[in-house]
């Protein structure tokens, strides 16, 4: 089995699940007096430290989540809410053409049911949002602003935005900033602080920690409306009882992750680059979309001309080879990705693209597998192409 | 993999015999939401979760393939260009020939399986022959009848032997939570079963005339002759009640006039069947057969021959309710479940006797 698909999840660390089922022996809600309670308080609040103390934080601008779907939808409706009622004039919300549908759908929703005007930051064939195209949107509407969103990382082509760039000139204008980093924590060097950004989410299973829990940095000073009403654990911007061994074992991954990552960005990176070599080698009229610079280091990503991406993925499942085709699905079926086609792509071509994507226990074995399977699968996949050609 | 309970099973039988299984669900909408809801239908979210769910208890892999674009190009098109050219077509059926048996089936040939598997109840044994399955109730051999000798030499239809009443005893003992799904009955792509509407909002409304088909009177107006089909009696709405009180019946329907012809009962009934487009006819003159001219409908003892791509079948007995468009199917008795000895699109049903 060789599994190329860590931007999707990625395993846990064998210390963040210690953590997790140690934490998880002990009984204790964090928001109670006694002792027991106590302990947990303690758990969850050492968690939020070494969170803040990996990613330039401070503790309190950690909000515990569910993972980054919430943060995302926090972040995007909750401080479009916010700003809005302080502010009725500010009623648009412009985030990039390529965001995850976490960050695209939550703004969609603010058009369709809030009235929000959505403006689309557009990308480079690269996958990129320019400075340019940020500074002339600020210039023709900062006033009517309410949030800006763009990713650190996009979680399909690899690409990595130019935040602190983007951030300083939303921070100009005076527009909170608010970046999906769920793909770039522990790839690529991640500060909030530094960063200039007013909010930040991350998620624990992309980093090694456990799925269903996650956080968003937050700014002291950025106002945030809850989506989620109860007793206020978090700030009172985030309602729910803490997963006090999932809390603890996001921290544990979060910190190792971001520790180790030179070194594993280095590593990774080069057995990438042996992994496009290879593909290169053995499929020859492959197009290696997104960047070749500003990219994460486990990413690869591929339009096979003449291919369907769900015939090949099928074939490359039966030989024990694992990636995808792109992140949106509807009914299982893959939609022609909106990263693509907002990268320039026609419809054939964001069809025809498969994602491989590298990680911590990632190996040349897994790449070799791949390379030794991929030219037939191919070829097997075009000679299917041949049957959704116009009849 | 519909997410009904045959293909499930079909899919497990096909497994049991030694076959490398891989399940598929057809996505046949761009939008599945826009798609018949509940559980009656083919196409919903819901179908392809029960599928999914099926395979994985089954223990095959999953798929979904998007169909949308042919399913609406070679069935939905050619069902409402059907009915504009007055005649009354068969999506299922179409579904298996254009569908199921030729963009999926070449697909999977292309990407290395061998056959495709359905849920279908017919038999399809060694000796190469498509029979009825041994449900009459349930058998579907009348919409597959269309399939070339290519096209069943890659078929496996695993359930032919079993009936309907067996095939959920067998969901239900390998916990396949689809065993007691209702039956799917109408037409997938139309949501609400509406078939009129449907057709008035892609057709638009064309009033024309209802019309006696022995005096030529106008008995009435209609807001669209594909409204209707050969044999119906509900819906006419007759401003001229008929002479002797009788209830009258959509005898023909005549694209070019936009009319729609009525009469007496009686008036339905056909001797003679023309038909075209012969699919696996491979004889010129056939005695002593049976005839079907629609799915579940009654067999007919017949004399069939062909020429000239041409199918005629003299009926011996008058059949009622004959649509062009429909398949006129053919069968040699046997008691080893009917055999089919083939299929053509019914042009014509006439009588020798016409009435005056
Ligand atoms: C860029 C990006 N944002 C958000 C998410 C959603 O995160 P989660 O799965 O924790 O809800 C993902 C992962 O699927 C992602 O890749």
């Amino acid at each position: 089995m060789a599994y190329l698909d860590h931007a999707a999840t990625t395993p846990m660390l064998p210390a963040a699940l210690d953590a997790y089922v140690a934490a998880a022996r002990e009984v204790g809600n964090p928001s109670s007096l006694h002792a027991a309670g106590r302990n947990a308080r303690r758990l969850v609040e050492e968690s939020r430290e070494r969170v803040a103390a990996a990613l330039g934080a401070r503790p309190s601008e950690v909000v515990f989540t569910s993972g980054g779907t919430e943060s995302d939808n926090l972040a995007v409706k909750g401080v479009f809410w916010a700003r809005r009622t302080a502010g009725p004039e500010r009623t648009a919300v412009a985030s990039s053409s390529v965001e995850h549908h976490a960050v695209l759908d939550a703004v969609d929703w603010l058009g369709a049911h809030e009235g929000a005007e959505v403006v689309s930051l557009d990308v480079d064939g690269s996958g990129r949002v320019t400075p340019e195209t940020l500074a002339a949107v600020l210039g023709e509407r900062a006033d009517r602003l309410a949030v800006i969103s763009v990713q650190w990382a996009n979680n399909e082509v690899g690409t990595v935005q130019p935040i602190a760039e983007l951030a300083r000139l939303a921070a100009a204008a005076g527009v909170p900033f608010h970046t999906d980093a769920v793909q770039a924590v522990g790839q690529v060097p991640v500060d909030f602080a530094a960063s200039g950004a007013s909010a930040l989410t991350l998620t624990g299973h992309k980093v090694g920690g456990p799925v269903g829990v996650g956080a968003l940095l937050l700014g002291r000073d950025v106002p945030c409306t809850p989506l989620l009403h109860g007793g206020g654990q978090e700030r009172d911007v985030r309602s729910g009882t803490l997963d006090t061994a999932g809390v603890v074992a996001f921290a544990t991954a979060v910190e190792s992750a971001v520790k180790t990552r030179a070194e594993y960005a280095a590593r990774v990176a080069a057995l990438r680059d042996v992994l496009v070599a290879g593909v290169r080698e053995a499929v020859p009229d492959v197009i290696y979309n997104g960047a070749e610079g500003d990219r994460l280091p486990g990413n690869a990503h591929f339009s096979f001309p003449g291919c369907e991406g769900d015939a090949l993925l099928m074939l490359l499942d039966a030989q024990g080879v694992y990636c995808s085709t792109g992140s949106a699905c509807s009914a299982g079926v893959a939609q022609p990705s909106h990263v693509l086609l907002a990268m320039g792509a026609d419809d054939a071509r964001a069809r025809s693209s498969l994602r491989f994507t590298l990680g911590h226990d990632s190996v040349e074995a897994d790449v070799d597998a791949l390379l030794a399977v991929l030219p037939g699968a191919v070829e097997r996949a075009r000679r299917a192409g041949a049957w959704k050609t116009p009849r | 993999m519909s997410g009904g309970v045959d293909s499930a099973v079909a899919a497990a039988r096909a497994r049991e015999a030694g076959h490398d299984v891989t399940g598929v669900h057809l996505a046949l909408s761009r939008n599945p939401q826009t798609f018949r809801t509940g559980a009656r239908g083919c196409c919903t979210l819901e179908d392809s979760r029960d599928a999914r769910r099926a395979a994985d208890v089954i223990g095959i892999p999953f798929y979904v393939w998007d169909m949308a674009e042919e399913f609406h190009a070679s069935v939905v098109d050619d069902f409402v260009g059907e009915y504009a050219a007055g005649r009354t077509p068969n999506p299922c059926l179409r579904c298996n020939e254009k569908i199921k048996f030729e963009a999926v089936l070449d697909r999977a040939i292309a990407l290395g399986f061998d056959a495709v598997v359905t849920g279908h109840h017919a038999r399809l044994g060694a000796d190469g022959l498509l029979r009825r399955s041994v449900d009459l109730a349930k058998d579907q051999s009348y919409v597959l009848a269309v399939l070339t000798r290519e096209q069943l030499d890659r078929a496996m239809f695993p359930l032919g032997d079993w009936t309907k009443e067996r095939v959920r005893a067998e969901a239900a003992s390998r916990g396949l939570a689809v065993a007691d799904k209702p039956d799917s009955h109408d037409i997938c792509f139309i949501a609400d079963g509406d078939t009129r509407g449907f057709l008035e909002s892609r057709l638009g409304s064309a009033p024309g005339d209802i019309v006696d088909g022995r005096t030529g009177e106008t008995l009435g107006t209609h807001n669209g002759a594909y409204g209707f089909t050969v044999g119906q009696r509900k819906g006419l709405d007759l401003r001229v009640p008929a002479a002797d009180g009788r209830p009258r019946y959509v005898l023909s329907i005549t694209p070019v006039t936009n009319t729609v012809t009525v009469g007496p009962r009686e008036d339905l009934e056909v001797d003679t069947v023309t038909a075209t487009r012969p699919i696996q006819m491979n004889f010129s003159e056939m005695s002593d057969i049976q005839v079907q001219l629609r799915a579940h409908g009654d067999v007919v003892d017949a004399d069939v021959s062909i020429s000239d791509g041409l199918v005629t079948a003299r009926l011996k007995s008058p059949a009622r309710g004959v649509a062009a468009g429909q398949a006129i199917v053919a069968y040699q008795p046997d008691p080893d479940g009917d055999i089919v000895l083939g299929s053509a699109t019914i042009a014509a049903g006439t009588r020798a006797s016409a009435h005056a």
